[in-house]
């Protein structure tokens, strides 16, 4: 689950991580007003679950109260396009209105779990303001990764080596360690699954401010933590996706017209990619998970069906803990009660395999059933 | 013969009272799996199927039975508890199938088990499964494996049975089949099992089927071009999804160029390994690679 700069910076902030003094704003109004307690000079940025907002036209600098106005007047209420978010943008419904900083250096700042690791480590570049990863390919010598133990924590001579590296002036080390150290204990307390600080600056005056900042939490813990649950936005996720999480269901929207609906996320995958060798052009990820029952299908099924960009659906049950016999009169029940019954082929095997089949073909429905990946591509594809 | 768990695996269920647990238990005792013990706390002097008897405790479950595998059903909350029980009662293969289990938690067990004699699959797999010494320790159908020399791992839960579905009907048997899970930080690595499969003098060929998001095949096919002499075939999934967006496993988001499917197979096809094309074509890649 991802937060916007001002939840973050927020929820960062209570940790002792400095940060930029800053208002949200709903309106113009309230822009101006806060513009006006900031002492008139401001950065207005648009909320968004999305980097790139600065190229998008999603960050701009006011030199007065009445132009952060207009400026949050021009962005509340419109889409904003950028590089992340694709060609259909994410709303922007609140601003940020921030106090300018006088920047003397831009830094790279993030906290994120290592897989290949198995902890977490910080990784930091004096490259700041930039993509990461294009530091990472372009100058991998300015890239720093400190692994953390989990079991102590973040020690203070691993803050001072990565102080070190970003070459900071004596004065800004302990600042920096103390940065540190609190954006592991915010990254550890609240599940977090990536803290990233993009510029983290060090201004003309010698202070460090987290001048923008992204995080994630992790999904799978928001059962221990219901007040971080509280702070998502579901207006930045597709509509179908937020209905989908809801049922228990795993899916993402994507630009074809077959619709894919497979139980493994693994398989799932695996489905797109012959569909796509085929020819042709999956319209979603949808993994039903290992568990479900018939009305987890049927629900899968409408829920697919309402996205009307999709024409043919694919249906690849492999039986495991799910029974294909249920799989099937899910898929029956769905079209019975489905608006539009857009061309089925369906491949299911595994536990239960002939019983579903059978199922299929009792219901008069016109499926195309076929045994192989390969045949179902290609029938797909047809 | 096979890796991990054979003849001489004596399987515990933590969870075994449970709608999920049961359901597999008997699954597994029926495949011909040795099922020991299962544990479920408070209802210890229970029986399970009329004669696997239920302890409070891992550790009394080993003490009165000797159980050398634990498999893992309790729901996400409880399954890191339910992994450092085991370990900490000294057994040598733990397999989690749970779902859902916060990165965190997995992060300070996999931490806990450093140094210790315990080996730890999973979170979120299918588990694993020897066929020629009939034993199933997690939730694949059974029936579709047949006993043989070629070594599968995945990160992948139903992929892993259709890989397995294409091998049987290519008339190629397994040896062993792990699944080590689709999480960001899991027990067992590509590089552990790998490594053992290698060792294994009666697995001869190895299936690899990795997907998107990390680094984990790279590692995988750096350790394969250094000390795997074993025929391997790859297959990496996931070629068509969009950067940045979790396609249901929480591991498989593409994030930067290494994580992109195509970093994968390049490292692995650099390594030596047989790349298998699309996914329709496991069975047909590992037939060929073995000359058949």
């Amino acid at each position: 689950m991802k937060l916007h700069e001002y939840q973050a910076k927020e929820l960062l902030a209570g940790y002792g991580v400095p940060v930029p003094e800053a208002h949200v704003a709903s309106s113009a109004a309230e822009a101006v007003d806060a513009a006006v307690r900031l002492g008139g000079r401001v950065v207005v940025k648009a909320q968004v679950h999305a980097g790139g907002r600065g190229k998008a036209g999603g960050v701009k600098v006011a030199s007065e109260p009445a132009e952060a106005g207009t400026i949050a007047a021009s962005l509340i209420g419109t889409t904003l396009v950028t590089f992340q978010t694709g060609p259909q943008g994410a709303p922007v419904h609140k601003v940020l209105v921030e106090q300018t900083v006088d920047i003397d250096r831009e830094l790279y700042f993030s906290v994120i779990t290592d897989g290949e690791r198995r902890r977490p480590v910080v990784i930091v570049s004096s490259a700041g303001g930039m993509e990461i990863e294009e530091v990472a390919r372009e100058t991998p010598d300015r890239v720093l990764t400190e692994p953390i133990d989990p079991a102590i924590g973040l020690q203070p001579f691993q803050g001072r080596r990565l102080a070190e590296a970003l070459e900071l002036p004596a004065s800004a080390v302990r600042p920096f360690v103390a940065l540190a150290e609190a954006c592991y204990k915010a990254f550890m307390d609240t599940d977090a699954s990536m803290i990233e600080i993009n510029p983290l600056v060090l201004t003309k005056d010698g202070r460090l401010l987290a001048l923008d900042a992204k995080m994630s939490l992790d999904d799978d813990a928001l059962f221990r933590h219901a007040d971080a649950a509280a702070l998502r936005d579901t207006a930045q996720e597709e509509p179908l996706e937020v209905e989908a999480s809801e049922a228990g269901i795993a899916y993402v929207k994507l630009d074809g017209n077959v619709g894919c609906l497979v139980n493994g996320a693994g398989l799932a995958m695996a489905t797109m990619d012959i569909v796509k060798s085929a020819g042709a052009d999956p319209a979603n990820f949808l993994d039903v998970g290992g568990g479900a029952n018939e009305e987890k299908i049927a629900t899968a099924i409408l829920l697919m069906l309402s996205d009307a960009s999709v024409e043919r659906v694919l249906v690849n049950i492999f039986g495991g803990i799910l029974r294909c016999d249920i799989a099937a009169r899910g898929i029956v029940d769905a079209y019975a009660k489905a608006d539009r019954r857009p061309p089925l082929v369906v491949r299911m095997l595994g536990t239960n395999a002939d019983e579903g089949k059978q199922v299929l073909a009792d219901s008069g429905l016109a499926i195309e059933l076929v045994d192989t990946l390969r045949e179902a591509a290609e029938a797909i594809a047809r | 013969m096979s890796i991990l768990v054979d003849g001489n695996t004596r399987l515990l269920i933590q969870g075994i009272t449970g709608r999920e647990g049961s359901f597999h238990a008997e699954r597994c005792a029926a495949y011909g799996t040795n099922l020991v013990a299962g544990v479920t706390p408070g209802k210890g002097g229970e029986t399970f199927g009329g004669s696997v008897p239920v302890f409070n405790s891992v550790r009394a479950a080993v003490r009165e039975t000797d159980a050398n595998v634990a498999l893992i059903f309790v729901p996400p909350p409880f399954a890191a508890d339910a992994i450092l029980e085991s370990a900490d009662a000294g057994v040598p293969l733990v397999v989690c199938i749970t779902e859902g289990v916060p990165v965190r938690d997995s992060t300070f067990v996999v931490r806990y088990l450093e140094g210790k004699a315990t080996r730890l699959i999973g979170p979120n797999c299918p588990g694993l499964i020897s066929p020629g010494s009939k034993a199933k320790i997690g939730i694949m159908p059974g029936n579709i494996h047949t006993p043989g020399k070629v070594g599968v791992v995945s990160r992948s839960g139903t992929l892993t049975y259709e890989a397995v579905d294409q091998l049987t009907k290519a008339g190629i048997g397994q040896s062993t089949c792990v699944g080590i899970g689709g999480d960001p930080v899991s027990g067992t690595s590509f590089v552990d099992v790998l490594a053992l499969f290698n060792d294994d003098p009666e697995t001869e060929a190895i299936v690899l089927i990795g997907e998107i998001g990390g680094t984990k095949e790279q590692q995988a096919a750096a350790y394969i071009k250094e000390h795997v002499r074993k025929p391997v075939a790859s297959l990496i999934v996931g070629q068509t999804a969009p950067p940045g967006r979790r396609m249901g496993h929480a591991g498989a988001v593409i994030t930067g160029e290494a994580a992109l499917a195509s970093a994968k197979v390049a490292a692995l096809e650099a390594a030596g390994c047989h790349t298998i094309p699309t996914p329709a074509d496991i069975g047909a890649t590992v037939s060929a690679m073995l000359g058949g």
